[in-house]
């Protein structure tokens, strides 16, 4: 499978040049660029685990490029990689873009487990295959 | 204005409240030198009186019925604070290039109004002046809504910031399909293109507005057949997914029954048609927030007074008590698409779904500042005759906060639901990429797509499929007011 969280995961991968534009337009409009990974990609895990602290005063895509390319030495391959925007202007402030840059080379995907209660009533779980072994240990 | 009472010689008051029948105008209802106070309603009416009607008396019995006035003087006036009371017609315009038409300005003071209550707002503003015989016709235009009364409202349930943090989606327009045909699927089949289109690449399905529980499907029939469809969507997918669960039903007691199944089955969304009336709009919006549910708003049956501009209530008016009643998504109009759409009254619709701040805007229809005094954003829903050909249109014309919801442009695809849904979702990313790379995509638009088809065939087949399809007729409903002319003042 494809995990299709972010906003361009239908498109064919980014290139790295693809990458410094959407990271340049997140700069331009006075945004925080942050990079995130994991190995749990479940859509209710949120709190992926950040590559340092949001880039509040890099003004340049090439600084961020370079901090993407140390995470992905230490983490690609065995973890799914994100780049998102803080907007910290009022009645906002939250994320304004956020999109997969690299993915485990193989997506095992999700099992759902239905479990029947009452009446014709069912209770859902969806469950990562790769999650079900220990952290750092699944991809 | 607290002077009126000692400007008035004694002799003229007496007047004012002999018995018998007085002009609107001079019981208090004209008063062209009064400053509208911040905390004032203002109301600004499309007045057509009859022939031979004065247009200031008119509009002077407009502020009068829909205040304290009937059409004989009362001594009981006098055991009240009347003046404070009395709305105000401060203003009257002739509409431009319109003979016999006139905007009235009317200001309304706060202790008219019941805190949080849009059945109690409109049945002051709207209750009984539309059928004055005086009057050829009636149109509310808009409403400056002070901050003092917003705050008095809850606003949207979610707002569109929390909605995408619940939904983990940025930075995109959400996307969506309406279930056709809308009558006549089992719970079973139904939920089959439910599964199909949020598999393909859908955010949300959706109800139609008349889907409840008719002969052929039982709602919950329905609820667990598109559970089953959005978890395992979810599942397929590692995204979240949603379906909007129509609860509308004929008695609150059904729908919160509907919507509480709703929420036990997990389902993120339910849906409401205005139909069902403000106050149970307004305790839809209520249960919305104790359940940590989306709320979705269908404007089923709004043209019937929101589209002629000579007589009814504008759609700008009720967006503006949508908001306050605390829906999280209304439908708002495509531009583009099949149903009635302006483009710059449209855009004024959005902007009061999404913007803190809407200043006056009489291009787009905006007649007043508008300070939402950080009621959360209502998420605009632009639906009907729309397809994946027209992406860059969409998105120039209504940003990325909406959620763009191709029906017959996903079900309808050639090569099936799924199919139709890549289409649309891949359309979308590649018109959101371009854009950010900076891209001029209203000329470059069907450029971007050809290119963007080239490894999705889905998108090939439905921009081949539907490459021609417009609907261009002209509105009903537009603007007064063009770019170039300014606020008469």
């Amino acid at each position: 499978m494809r995990l299709t969280q972010g906003a361009f995961s239908f498109l064919p991968d980014l290139t790295d040049e693809q990458i410094a534009k959407q990271i340049q337009y997140c700069i331009d409009k006075g945004w925080a660029v942050n990079i995130e990974f994991t190995d749990d990609p479940h859509p209710r895990n949120t709190y992926w685990e950040m590559w340092g602290m949001p880039m509040f005063d890099v003004k340049d895509a090439a600084g961020i490029l370079f901090e993407l390319n140390e995470c992905r030495k230490a983490h690609a391959g065995h973890n799914y990689i994100r780049v998102s925007a803080f907007d910290s202007t009022h009645t906002w402030e939250s994320l304004r873009l956020s999109f997969i840059t690299d993915r485990p080379a193989e997506e095992p995907g999700f099992s759902l487990e239905r479990q029947e209660v009452d009446g014709r009533a069912i209770r859902y779980t969806t469950r990562s295959y790769a999650a079900q072994r220990p952290e750092g240990a699944r991809y | 204005m607290t002077t009126l009472e000692t400007t008035k010689p004694t002799e003229k008051k007496r007047d004012r409240y002999s018995a018998g029948v007085m002009e609107y105008r001079k019981m208090g209802y004209w008063e062209p030198d009064y400053e509208p106070k911040d905390t004032d309603v203002i109301a600004l009416f499309r007045v057509t009186p009859q022939d031979g009607v004065d247009p200031i008396e008119a509009s002077a019995a407009v502020a009068g019925e829909s205040s304290t006035a009937t059409w004989t003087v009362v001594w009981t006036d006098r055991l009240t604070a009347h003046d404070k009371y009395r709305a105000k017609c401060y203003r009257v315009d002739p509409v431009p290039n319109t003979p016999g038409s006139y905007f009235a300005y009317i200001a309304y003071d706060l202790d008219l109004f019941e805190n949080g209550s849009i059945a109690n707002l409109s049945a002051s503003i709207i209750g009984n002046v539309f059928g004055f015989k005086p009057l050829k016709a009636l149109r509310l235009e808009d409403m400056r809504l002070p901050v003092a009364y917003v705050k008095t409202f809850d606003g949207p349930a979610t707002g569109i910031v929390v909605e995408r943090e619940r939904l983990d989606k940025f930075g995109r327009p959400l996307l969506g399909a309406t279930v056709k045909p809308k009558l006549g699927l089992s719970g079973r089949n139904y939920g089959r293109v439910v599964y199909e289109a949020l598999k393909g690449g859908l955010d949300f399905t959706k109800d139609d507005e008349n889907i409840n529980s008719q002969p052929f499907m039982h709602w919950r029939d329905r609820f667990l057949y598109c559970m089953e469809a959005v978890n395992k969507a979810q599942a397929s997918t590692g995204e979240i997914k949603g379906t909007y669960l129509n609860v509308t039903a004929g008695t609150m007691e059904e729908m919160y029954e509907r919507a509480e199944f709703a929420k036990q089955l997990g389902s993120t969304i339910v849906m409401i048609d205005l139909i069902i009336g403000y106050t149970a709009i307004q305790s839809m919006a209520k249960w919305a927030r104790r359940n940590d549910m989306i709320l979705h708003l269908h404007r089923a049956g709004h043209s019937t007074y929101t589209r002629q501009k000579s007589h009814g209530v504008s759609f700008r008016v009720i967006t503006k008590w949508m908001r306050l009643a605390g829906v999280d998504h209304i439908h708002a109009g495509t531009v583009v698409g099949k149903l009635e759409g302006d483009p710059h009254t449209t855009k004024g619709y959005y902007d009061l779904c999404r913007e803190d701040f809407v200043p006056q805007n009489l291009a787009h229809g905006i007649f007043f500042d508008q300070d939402w005094a950080s009621t959360r954003k209502l998420m605009p829903v632009a639906s009907g005759g729309i397809h994946a050909g027209q992406m860059h249109q969409l998105i120039d014309l209504l940003g990325e906060d909406v959620v763009l919801q191709f029906g017959g442009g996903t079900i309808g695809h050639p090569m099936g639901i799924q199919a139709g849904a890549i289409a649309n979702r891949v359309a979308l990313e590649a018109m959101i990429l371009a854009r950010n790379e900076g891209r001029d995509i209203v000329n470059e638009g069907p450029e971007i797509l050809k290119a963007a088809s080239k490894h999705c065939l889905p998108l090939k087949q439905a921009l081949d499929t539907w490459k021609d399809v417009t609907f261009n007729y002209s509105s009903t409903d537009t603007p007064d007011f063009v770019p170039q002319v300014t606020a008469a003042e």
